[in-house]
């Protein structure tokens, strides 16, 4: 059973982002870079499955040469190795040519499964695992919340407005994971020193036969304003010395909603 | 006039709440079409029409409930090509995401996410998105040719009938369904009930955090609800950490409401969490963390311990309805 999971490294979440007044772009000096906390998930759920049937987890992963940092977080929770897509063409790239990429860097290797999270913490579009499906011509499935992989099969349940649906698909298929399907493991030292030693493979656009397919050149899209949105007043804020319910009834009853 | 086309999603028969939003903002772009797929969707077409379609297609293949994004990718890539709409607008939903995922990459067309609004510009399209949990407000403009593909939050659009609108032209389409290749299929689907008022269509939403510190204190939440005739809300760290269900989730990856009145117990107020109910007319936020950033959207706060105020609260209620 070979997994690979697909990761990013990110802004801190935990820092509120900031955007240059001036140039209207995001702040990215002075801000701790970390792995997605949601693809520590989909690392999680790769090293389960690998950990049960046999086999090996690649993370993969695309961004400049510092995002080596959030694959080796991975390899130290015990992932086997890492490959890392990197390319000055590849800066402020769409969706479409992170998959594009992953695609390209993966062509000619066989997983069974490939994970990702539903959507990365900071652009939140949650379009490249579909896309990356579509490319490889894979089944997706999303939204995950538990997954078993038994008989060349991956079931989920997926959750849904109301509840969820049990939805399987044949092996290969792409996985989407949410944050509730698995507490992530926390790298032991042990695994933070192996991860030094792992293989972290790192490849530009010519090499898998990109050049001028992804990233700058093949852009859809691009940003053309960028505006504070209109805030709302903090109202009062009262601290609870006894009297708080009763400041909570009276603000409930002037609404009239007792 | 430009073709504006909407994923119109149903559920036996009946069009999901944000297909009527995006009809309603689809009909202010151009000329409205619906594509709704799935056993019944013949059904739906009077109310598509209503909101503002002119023209309806309809397949009921069961495929279309019962197989993930595949088929409606297939047929969508089919019906794009023989009509060549402008425009492709989904509701930012789990169907809805997979489905205009996979198919602005099949087209190579731009896709752009979590859009809360669309204005025609320039003879192509300019469309908003918040970013930083809506603190911010990001213009993109497409730069692809072939259709631009919009996902839009549900609740960025209120819904309205068009008012003068006829009977759409409905096109009933029979082409086979492909399903051959490997899918996604739906083997049964699981209902998670929660008592009281839908979350989305709630006037009330009494919410939790984690600042409730144990998944049993939520039943304090369902007495105050049950109280307010309020619907049960919780963030993200709740449910991930397995206190409640998905279906409860309010958020960038839960639900977006807009009650009238929004009461955060234990809520910190990550953007995550903010971004789906900082429309809420009222908000009433109670957290022993006086730097909670949910103090910064509350119309009152009260600095204070969730499990001594929560039960107070619910004798005060019952106490002011009982007079």
């Amino acid at each position: 059973m070979n997994v690979l999971v697909c990761v990013k490294q990110i802004p801190d979440p935990n820092a509120p982002g900031k955007l240059d007044p001036q140039t209207k772009r995001l702040v990215r000096e002075g801000v701790d870079l970390v792995l997605d906390p949601g693809d520590e998930h989909g690392v999680e759920a790769g090293l389960q499955l690998v950990e049960k049937d046999g086999g090996e987890v690649t993370v993969i992963s695309m961004g400049p040469p510092k995002a080596v940092d959030a694959i080796r977080r991975a390899l130290a929770m015990g992932a086997n190795r890492g490959i890392l897509i990197t390319d000055p063409a590849l800066e402020n790239s769409d969706a479409i040519s992170t998959a594009r990429a992953i695609a390209g860097a993966i062509k000619g290797q066989s997983y069974d499964l490939i994970i990702c999270g539903t959507e990365s913490t900071d652009g939140s579009s949650g379009a490249m695992p579909a896309q990356l499906a579509e490319l490889l011509e894979l089944p997706l499935l999303s939204f995950a919340k538990k997954l078993e992989v038994a008989d060349g099969k991956a079931k989920i349940d997926r959750q849904t407005d109301e509840g969820y649906d049990v939805v399987e698909a044949p092996l290969p298929a792409v996985v989407t994971v949410t944050g509730g399907i698995n507490e992530a493991r926390y790298p032991a030292l042990r695994g933070i020193m192996q991860a030094k030693n792992k293989e972290v493979k790192q490849v530009g656009l010519g090499e898998i036969g990109l050049d001028g397919q992804a990233g700058k050149a093949a852009l859809t899209q691009e940003v053309v304003d960028a505006t504070p949105a209109e805030t709302r007043k903090a109202g009062e804020v009262v601290e609870d010395k006894g009297e708080g319910a009763k400041r909570v009834a009276d603000f409930l009853k002037a609404l009239k909603v007792i | 006039m430009a073709g504006a086309w909407v994923f119109a999603e149903t559920v036996d028969g009946v069009p999901k709440p944000v297909v009527l939003e995006l009809l309603t903002k689809a009909r202010s772009l151009g000329d409205a079409a619906a594509v709704a797929l799935g056993p019944g969707a013949s059904k739906s077409t009077a109310t598509l029409g209503e909101y503002g379609a002119k023209k309806v297609y309809v397949h009921e293949d069961a495929a279309f409930r019962d197989v993930l994004a595949t088929p409606a990718v297939e047929l969508l890539e089919r019906l794009v090509e023989k009509d060549r709409p402008d425009l492709l607008i989904f509701g930012m939903t789990y169907d809805g995401r997979d489905v205009a995922s996979r198919l602005s990459a099949r087209l190579g067309t731009a896709l752009i996410a979590n859009a809360t609004d669309v204005s025609a510009k320039d003879g192509g399209w300019a469309i908003i998105s918040p970013m930083f949990g809506g603190s911010l407000l990001v213009t993109t403009v497409p730069k692809t040719k072939g259709p631009t593909i919009v996902l839009i939050r549900p609740k960025a659009v209120a819904a309205a009938p068009a008012g003068s609108a006829g009977a759409p032209e409905v096109q009933r389409l029979t082409d086979s369904v492909d399903t051959s290749k490997p899918v996604a299929r739906v083997l049964r689907r699981e209902t998670e009930k929660a008592s009281g008022p839908k979350l989305e269509d709630a006037a009330i939403i009494v919410s939790g955090g984690r600042g409730l510190g144990a998944p049993e204190n939520f039943k304090m939440l369902d007495e105050l609800a049950a109280e307010l005739g309020a619907a049960v809300g919780a963030s993200r760290a709740v449910v991930d950490a397995g206190w409640k269900p998905y279906s409860f989730q309010i958020g960038q990856t839960g639900k977006t409401v807009k009650p009238t009145v929004y009461i955060a117990l234990g809520i910190s107020g990550a953007m995550q969490h903010t971004v789906g109910m900082k429309g809420a007319r009222t908000i009433i936020a109670i957290n022993k963390d006086p730097e909670a950033p949910i103090f910064k959207l509350a119309d009152l706060g009260v600095v204070g311990d969730v499990h001594k105020i929560v039960p107070q609260l619910i004798q005060e209620v019952r106490s002011r309805k009982g007079k």
